[in-house]
């Protein structure tokens, strides 16, 4: 009887093991179709619904974020075997401190435990190549975590296949808001170092030039922003089917395609992804020629 | 807000009784197929000789059933696209999609502020579009020019105060004179105020406000360190009205991309994206629009429960 228990498990592990490997095999020919069409250089994913995914199975506190996190590894895998070079993702936001501490700390102990992953050999930061940017404002959170993200940060810093980009603490707002001071900063400092200047009146023009030199221009705020490591994305994917873009890469979107598959994020699939991508093929061409016009 | 892309099937049947009378460039079309409408935007011109039946006032003048009062979202941003994709699908050319584009806007005024929204912005032209051909580019501004000259009584009448926001440098001097005219005479209008961005971009907003700032920093009138999120709002474009950010933001023409618009303002903004074109947008799509945004649930980063 056990004998005969045993043999089933052991043909059910194979079996499993022979639909994932056809699973694995037809998705790999899937991109390769996919793959015929222009391919989005940089996803950006807001991860929401983790919680009512919890209350909609039934499941306890917490157990939602991390069915999250797988949802989340997978659909960096898709995306890496695809050819995606960057993929952002919104960890935490500054609003999110709001929230009850027990759950703000629940999310905390999670995502240290999970940066902490990111530096074993078997992680998919490893097997992928990955070069990981922790974007945001660091100095809010614990020292835990910010020391692990700097850990994680300087020991993939060699990595050039890949990039991920993880926004924890972080607000589009935020973002912008240190980046204005930086301009300030450096326009200040430019000016005192450079001193003060009289000018004829008759030399109008140099005074002109000399004033537009001064002025902050978009440069100035584009390369003191810490997104400025990544080109924009292409795509913005939000779950859980709420179309807003909740202070996230508010400057960086401005041109992205926005989808905003209803499915919750630890449901978030290969169908939501190849179908956004499908999408982005269909208007890419009509934009490449808006770009080049412009 | 102008783009062009592959035409999508609509229909609209005031156009084509119509047709003659925009090409004169009369500002109100009327359809006897579709009485109704007709009825209705004969009310608007001031040369009408034909008045509403109480039973038709009393349905302008109330919210639809399907709207809630107390739901009615404070500030609606409209990137008003598809005016090009429409006049290539009834075979016309751009400069009548445009004007069937400013019929719409002003049908969206007048129901904003009946139903009691008191912001609504308006992309009307973005820093992006100076690429367009100067004849069409003329011809906006030429159209626009005329519209706020026709429209100024009207909107003094309906208690409507005309903002503009955008680079003004670039706009002809006949427009800038009456932009500032038309401002002057409706700052104490307060049912609805009526933002119209030209040459805008959300990024230019941003810079232009950072600006301000680095000019105030250096009079010493703030310190570095006193520069915050507030001090930034104050200094946008959209410091002009008290509702600065946008509740619901709506695309018509079914493109899914924001393009610019008011960046930092649309933080927490509902989107949706409408399929129609433009001068299709009228009633039913707004409602549908507010319906959708009444059923959503706003938490702003934070837990509703």
């Amino acid at each position: 009887m056990a004998e005969l228990a045993g043999q089933i498990k052991r043909m059910n592990g194979g079996i499993n093991q022979l639909l994932e490997q056809i699973f694995g095999f037809s998705r790999r020919c899937l991109f390769r179709v996919i793959s015929m069409g222009p391919i989005p250089n940089h996803l950006a994913f807001i991860m929401d619904g983790n919680r009512r995914y919890a209350k909609k199975c039934g499941l306890e506190e917490g157990s939602g974020h991390k069915a999250g996190f797988s949802a989340l590894m997978l659909m960096l895998q898709y995306c890496y075997e695809l050819g995606i070079k960057y993929v952002t993702i919104y960890a935490f936001s500054i609003d999110n401190f709001r929230r009850q501490p027990e759950e703000v700390q629940c999310l905390m102990d999670l995502m240290l435990e999970k940066i902490k992953s990111l530096l074993e050999k078997e992680s998919i930061v490893h097997q992928y190549g990955i070069r990981v940017y922790f974007i945001g404002n660091l100095a809010l959170l614990n020292d835990q975590v910010r020391d692990a993200a700097e850990e994680v940060m300087k020991a993939t810093a060699k990595n050039s296949r890949v990039v991920l980009l993880i926004c924890i603490a972080y607000n589009s707002t935020d973002e912008i808001l240190q980046a204005v001071k930086k301009s300030c900063i450096n326009k200040l400092d430019n000016i005192e170092a450079s001193g003060s200047y009289k000018h004829e009146d008759s030399d109008i023009e140099a005074k002109d030039m000399e004033n537009q030199e001064k002025k902050i221009q978009l440069v100035d705020i584009e390369e003191n922003m810490q997104m400025s490591v990544a080109p924009n994305p292409d795509i913005l994917i939000r779950s859980s089917g709420e179309t807003r873009l909740s202070n996230f890469l508010l400057w960086q979107t401005g041109n992205s395609q926005l989808c905003s598959p209803a499915a919750l994020w630890p449901e978030i699939g290969l169908r939501h992804l190849v179908w956004a991508i499908l999408n982005f093929q269909r208007s890419h061409s009509y934009l490449e020629k808006r770009k080049k016009q412009l | 807000m102008l783009s062009l892309r592959v035409p999508t099937p609509t229909s609209f049947r005031r156009l084509h009784a119509g047709r003659s009378r925009l090409s004169r460039d009369c500002l109100f079309s009327y359809s006897p197929s579709f009485v109704n409408r007709g009825v209705r935007l004969r009310v608007r011109s001031t040369k009408s000789e034909v008045a509403l039946t109480p039973a038709e006032e009393e349905e302008e003048v109330t919210l639809p059933e399907e709207l809630q009062p107390e739901l009615m979202p404070k500030h609606v941003a409209i990137i008003m696209d598809g005016n090009g994709r429409w006049a290539k699908n009834q075979g016309l050319q751009p400069w009548d999609g445009h004007r069937a584009g400013v019929e719409a806007l002003k049908e969206i005024v007048e129901l904003s502020g009946r139903w009691g929204i008191q912001v609504l912005t308006v992309f009307a032209f973005s820093t992006d579009n100076w690429i367009r051909p100067r004849i069409e580019i003329d011809f906006l501004f030429s159209l626009f020019e005329r519209s706020l000259k026709s429209e100024f009584q009207n909107l003094a009448k309906n208690d409507v105060r005309i903002s503009i926001i955008g680079d003004s440098s670039k706009l002809p001097k006949s427009l800038l004179r009456l932009i500032n005219e038309v401002e002057e005479g409706t700052k104490n209008n307060t049912r609805l105020q009526l933002i119209v961005a030209v040459g805008y971009s959300g990024k230019y907003d941003v810079l232009q406000a950072c600006r301000g700032i680095a000019q105030r920093v250096k009079d010493g009138e703030i310190d570095v360190d006193e520069i915050d999120e507030g001090l930034i709002e104050q200094e946008l474009e959209t410091n002009c009205t008290e509702f600065p950010y946008p509740d619901l933001l709506i695309r018509t023409s079914g493109e899914l991309r924001v393009s610019n618009f008011l960046l930092w303002q649309l933080a927490y903004t509902e989107l949706f994206f409408a399929q129609e074109l433009w001068p299709d947008f009228g009633r039913s799509g707004y409602v549908e629009a507010l319906m959708s945004f009444q059923q959503r649930q706003r938490r702003f980063g934070g837990r509703k429960s």
